[in-house]
């Protein structure tokens, strides 16, 4: 990243764009009555672009700002548990992604996973029960589908929105190229 | 060539989660049995047992203030009403099954199917 200036300014804009699609989310009708707390997981495509064009540091922090201004904006109860889930989320992503073995749509794909793992695992911890684990089901079941829809729609992203690529190479040059080919 | 090989291990990825998704549930389906009670916990503590087989509405008071209505009926619980901010415990379904759960994480209060011999879902269930 080129100035601390344009890096604040890149975050804010990612963060905010984040913001924007998590609430367009809470206006959507739920998916099924079977677990409502399912969501499509749109902000993760922010995420997942910044993970792709500007490193995991990065992603990690856009990501962080995301769960916290949510959480005061939305109200705090849930914020241990979308914190959980961002944070095991963004790794599993961030090692998805240096394995160099899958593209957006896999990575997209363990980052739903990971992140369901990651509030079922801060619920049982918060609540004392260790009898959640019969909601993971399924959420894992939803995850499985929302995580290819929303990595497909990311590599789409990744594809046709251009600009980021000179701040990669300058960072980390040899783990650098972005998964757009050329 | 590196973009078939990402492609390749994308579908293997998501064979391999639907797999395990589809069989983790059929086998839940085929083990699952009713339940015999519907534990109410508030905050990780026990706060009442009903027994599914009695038609019951109980208030339950949120872990910080609020409240959550359980409704036993026709052997099925459900939370019929509650003022947390999602509402997801509400618009949940109404569960019988040992080991299935509503949760309302706003108030940390979870309601859970026990199995009828009074014991946990869990070898380790107290």
């Amino acid at each position: 990243m080129r100035t601390k200036a344009r890096r604040a300014a890149l975050g804010g804009l990612f963060t905010a764009a984040a913001l924007i699609l998590s609430f367009i989310e809470t206006l959507l009708p739920p998916v099924t009555a079977a677990a409502p707390g399912i969501k499509l997981g749109l902000a993760n495509t922010v995420v997942i672009f910044v993970l792709y064009r500007y490193g995991a540091k990065f992603a990690a922090a856009v990501s962080g700002a995301r769960v916290l201004i949510s959480g005061l904006l939305f109200g705090a109860a849930a914020l241990p548990y979308s914190a959980a889930g961002a944070a095991l989320s963004l790794c599993a992503m961030a090692l998805m992604k240096k394995s160099r073995q899958f593209s957006a749509v896999g990575v997209s794909l363990a980052g739903a996973l990971s992140h369901n793992a990651g509030q079922i695992l801060a619920a049982m911890l918060l609540l004392g029960r260790n009898q959640l684990y019969g909601y993971f089901l399924p959420l894992a079941a939803a995850g499985a589908v929302t995580g290819v829809f929303i990595g497909i729609l990311s590599s789409l992203l990744l594809r046709f929105v251009p600009g980021g690529g000179e701040e990669k190479k300058e960072k980390d040059a040899p783990a650098g190229k972005p998964g757009t080919g050329e | 060539m590196k973009r078939n090989k990402t492609v390749r291990n994308d579908i293997l990825l998501i064979c391999a989660v639907a797999l395990a998704v589809t069989a983790a549930m059929l086998l839940w389906r085929a083990l699952r049995a009713e339940g015999g009670s519907a534990v109410v916990y508030v905050d990780g503590r026990e706060y009442i047992s009903c027994p599914l087989d009695s038609d019951a509405r109980v208030t339950v008071p949120g872990a910080g203030g609020g409240f959550n209505v359980l409704v036993i009926r026709g052997g099925e619980a459900y939370i019929s009403e509650a003022d947390c901010p999602n509402r997801i415990c509400v618009k949940h379904r109404p569960v019988k099954y040992a080991g299935q759960t509503i949760t309302c994480l706003p108030h940390r209060v979870t309601v859970v199917i026990e199995s009828a011999r009074g014991g946990g879902t869990d070898v380790d269930a107290g």
